[in-house]
């Protein structure tokens, strides 16, 4: 029983990493209607920063994890600017495909620039384990569980009560009115990048403190499975993605424990196969009627 | 984008004017190739590519016909191509035939699963769209590819006449080499004449309805669904087919091979080739299977230089620019 | 027998009740008019009869057979053929092309011939480009097939969305709003094409149209929608003079 629930704890912690990266890509899914392929990325070029301003400039903590978060989503921006927004009116197959191109050219500057043997980092979460009667939860999925819940609560309170938020939504919703009710499209859309980016960043810095070493591609895994627990909760829906986030996370955590560890991807593919077939839009997608 | 029309002026007969051009062309290519190959004109490095660019023709020219001209997007393709490397694999493993037979039947048998597989996944799944099919698809090679990566395969006897078995994680080794020019080149000439004639025929139509309107298509008394699971089929059986003949082409295979971003890149052939251009996916897959080798010269930085190289493209694609080039030209 | 029997026919899309308790019938060889204001639910009515949507009650059925729970490609099959408000061609397709697509159920061939290309795709081929071509005659179209249907301008777009649903001879034509975004000039020419549509190819024809006028210069029968209820139905001239259409339409 204790190591069901601990297996559980895992799931929760991982899943709540892959809600924060699903975030990103719901987001800019529901306002650029693009499958950003390269947001997985993003939490390499976060945990490569980190590692950059630790061990290497040997600046503070709390300084690095600030400077890293900024340069991630600067950085997303950037690459909407230069890559996606000549593709506004493209088809969507363009532009997933320059996304790839995106993907590779991160994967790849990084590989030059770190070479692809795995670097050593540690952890910079210092927090001891919490006992619960027989249950131990490690420092690092505490600190997982109320960072990932603080970011989540911000986003939906930024969403729901900000100007900029109402904008988010109404671009979402029509970018075309959203226009002509003198909504700055351009600026939302950058807007939605620096946040997803944001959150990635801190996926990356979360992700590298659980497994504590750096490679070029260790985020397309996590950003293919991100994708997919986006795509479960429902694409554009935001707690939709938390929902697939977590739910993705101990699927994986219980397959892998009590299946087969070889397996779990299939499982974990397999349940969004199910549940897309019963509900195609996804556990909280909005069902709609093809107007005819 | 652009879009090659099907069926625009029907010859009367098998035996026409274009044919006979394109039998010549294709007799002449192969007059050169082998020259280039027996004179060692080619060098090795160019000489060990004639598999994989035949080979991704298959598969970049099998995924237009669901992607071109059935208008959906597929992120799996390297599932089937996987599925149709491991059972051929393990057919000329294990067989006894001889050689030329041995790898005929593999071929067939790796096509026919693969097709088989491209069934059985495609009933369920395509009834879904857009994104949610391509990340479905991709789920599928990922399913593929852990499952082949759990089975204990079968690989010939040892000397004292036992099976081997082997766990799919570590690969299949042994693998007899029948694929050379010859043979890579005939299944390919093969693979493009029976996609080109399906797309002359009805069944191109039929796609090309379903890619521009399936609710007209249904209108019209086309059971979109039933011609959906058909190209998939086709699609896959040719993935197959691309599979058995990479599969013999070096002595050992490892299921990685055959992971999401072998299906992307035989995307990325589609779509740089242009979508329904089989001619435009033929010349995408041997460029870029061909570009990276020429930019090995720079090593290190090949893969960097084709990452812009494609996000260069895709933009210049859809630039004003591309625009009015096209317009000055005409 | 009636052609088409329609009773009490009723959808609900959530809360919404958007066709409800709609009974009509239409004779072989009619020119049945179905018209109201904009969204009174003439179009989801199509859309019912199509297989489209599926009716929450009701039945459908053409020449006595139910067609409710049929595929939309199997009702076409019974002989339902059916244009789009907001034209539906194949636009990447050549003209000729658009009508062979639907020439497909009645030339069919198999895979292995079309991979083979036998005698027999010749020859099958070479027929459906005779067959298609008669219909593209019928509307003035012969001289475009082989230009793509999306360079075609508005007026003969909607034609040729015509002659495809024609080209599955279909016992019912359903029309959806023909004449939608043509000039007078083109109305009257549309409506003379289609009186003699239904004259050539001996079939049913069941338009929609929220033009009054036109719809009462040809059609023999009408029904008049409103919030998804019949309002009113008989010959037009009677139809016209009802008090509830005239408030439907112009308000009290």
């Amino acid at each position: 029983m204790t190591n069901v629930i601990e297996q559980l704890i895992n799931g929760l912690r991982t899943g709540s990493i892959y809600a924060l990266i699903a975030l990103g890509y719901t987001m800019v899914y529901g306002i650029a209607k693009m499958i950003n392929f390269a947001h997985g990325d993003i939490i390499m070029v976060g945990a490569y920063l980190l590692y950059v301003f630790i061990d290497i400039f040997k600046l503070p903590i709390i300084l690095s994890v600030v400077l890293t978060i900024v340069m991630c989503s600067l950085i997303g921006v950037f690459i909407e600017k230069v890559a996606y927004k000549p593709l506004r009116k493209a088809a969507p197959l363009s532009v997933l495909i320059t996304a790839i191109g995106v993907s590779f050219f991160l994967q790849n500057a990084s590989l030059l620039i770190f070479s692809a043997n795995p670097i050593k980092f540690e952890s910079i979460i210092k927090v001891n384990a919490v006992h619960i009667g027989n249950v131990s939860i490690a420092g690092i999925t505490i600190v997982t569980f109320i960072v990932t819940s603080i970011a989540m609560v911000l986003l939906t309170s930024f969403i729901k009560y900000t100007k900029t938020g109402y904008a988010m939504r109404a671009v979402s919703e029509d970018k075309g009115a959203a226009q002509l009710m003198g909504i700055n499209v351009n600026r939302t859309i950058s807007i939605t990048f620096a946040i997803g980016s944001l959150l990635a960043a801190i996926a990356g810095i979360l992700f590298l403190s659980q497994y504590q070493s750096l490679k070029p591609t260790m985020g397309a895994l996590p950003g293919i499975k991100a994708f997919v627990a986006a795509v479960l909760g429902g694409i554009g829906s935001i707690p939709g993605a938390m929902l697939g986030g977590l739910a993705l996370g101990v699927i994986e955590s219980i397959s892998k424990a009590y299946i087969s560890s070889q397996l779990s991807d299939a499982i974990v593919f397999s349940v969004l196969i199910l549940v897309l077939l019963v509900k195609p839009t996804g556990l909280l997608g909005k069902n709609f009627i093809e107007k005819v | 984008m652009k879009k090659e029309n099907t069926n625009k002026n029907i010859s009367k007969k098998v035996t026409n004017k274009k044919n006979i051009v394109s039998l010549v062309l294709i007799i002449a290519v192969y007059i050169l190739l082998a020259v280039l190959v027996e004179n060692k004109i080619l060098n090795r490095q160019f000489r060990s590519m004639i598999v994989p660019i035949g080979a991704n023709i298959m598969l970049a020219v099998s995924l237009n016909l669901v992607t071109g001209f059935l208008g959906e997007l597929s992120l799996g393709h390297a599932g089937f191509m996987a599925i149709g490397a491991f059972t051929g694999a393990v057919f000329t493993l294990n067989s006894n035939l001889p050689g030329l037979l041995e790898f005929i039947l593999a071929i067939l048998i790796g096509g026919i699963v693969a097709g088989l597989f491209g069934f059985l996944i495609g009933v369920p799944v395509l009834r879904l769209k857009g994104d949610y099919l391509a990340i479905v698809t991709l789920g599928f090679g990922e399913i593929i590819r852990s499952i082949i990566n759990s089975i204990n395969f079968p690989s010939g006897l040892d000397p004292e006449g036992v099976r081997i078995m082997r766990k799919g994680t570590m690969g299949l080794t042994g693998i007899e080499i029948y694929s050379n020019y010859t043979w890579i080149y005939i299944a390919t000439v093969i693979t493009i004449i029976v996609i080109v004639n399906i797309v002359n025929s009805r069944f191109g139509r039929i796609m090309c309805s379903i890619r521009d309107n399936d609710i007209a298509s249904e209108s019209i008394g086309i059971n979109v669904s039933k011609y959906k699971v058909i190209t998939f089929v086709i699609a896959a059986f040719f993935a197959g087919v691309a599979g058995v003949i990479y599969a013999h082409n070096f002595a050992i295979m490892m299921p990685t091979e055959f992971d999401y971003n072998r299906s992307i890149n035989i995307l990325v052939f589609v779509v740089l080739g242009g979508m329904g251009s089989i001619r435009g996916s033929i010349i995408a897959a041997i460029l870029l299977t061909v570009l990276p080798e020429f930019l090995r010269e720079t090593s290190q930085y090949r893969m960097l230089i084709y990452s812009i190289l494609l996000i260069g493209m895709m933009i210049f694609n859809n630039s004003d620019l591309k625009h009015k080039l096209i317009k000055k030209k005409a | 027998m009636a052609l088409l029997e329609v009773k009490n026919l009723g959808v609900s899309f959530g809360g919404l009740r958007a066709v409800d308790e709609v009974d009509f019938h239409i004779e072989e060889g009619q020119l049945y008019g179905l018209i109201g204001p904009n969204g009174a639910g003439k179009t989801t009515i199509f859309n019912l009869l199509t297989g489209v949507y599926q009716p929450t009650e009701g039945t459908i059925s053409i020449n006595g057979e139910n067609i409710i729970g049929k595929k939309t490609s199997d009702i076409n099959l019974v002989g339902l053929g059916r244009t789009f408000q907001n034209i539906r061609l194949f636009h990447n397709m050549t003209v000729l092309d658009n009508i062979k697509t639907a020439l497909d159920n009645q030339y069919k061939y198999s895979l292995l011939t079309s991979i083979l290309k036998t005698p027999k795709y010749f020859a099958i081929e070479e027929e459906m480009d005779r067959e298609a071509i008669k219909y593209l005659e019928v509307f003035g179209l012969a001289d475009q097939a082989d230009i793509l249907a999306s360079n075609l301008s508005y007026g003969p777009q909607r034609k040729l969305e015509i002659a495809r649903a024609l080209a599955t001879k279909p016992k019912l034509l359903l029309l959806d709003e023909p004449a939608a975004g043509m000039n007078p000039n083109e109305t009257v020419e549309l409506m003379n094409t289609i009186k003699l549509v239904r004259d050539r190819f001996k079939i049913t024809i069941l338009l929609i149209e929220h033009d009054m006028k036109l719809v009462s210069g040809i059609c023999e029968e009408i029904f008049v929608l409103n919030f998804g209820r019949e309002l009113a139905k008989g010959i037009p001239s009677e139809v016209l003079k009802n008090q509830a259409v005239i408030t439907a339409y112009l308000g009290e």
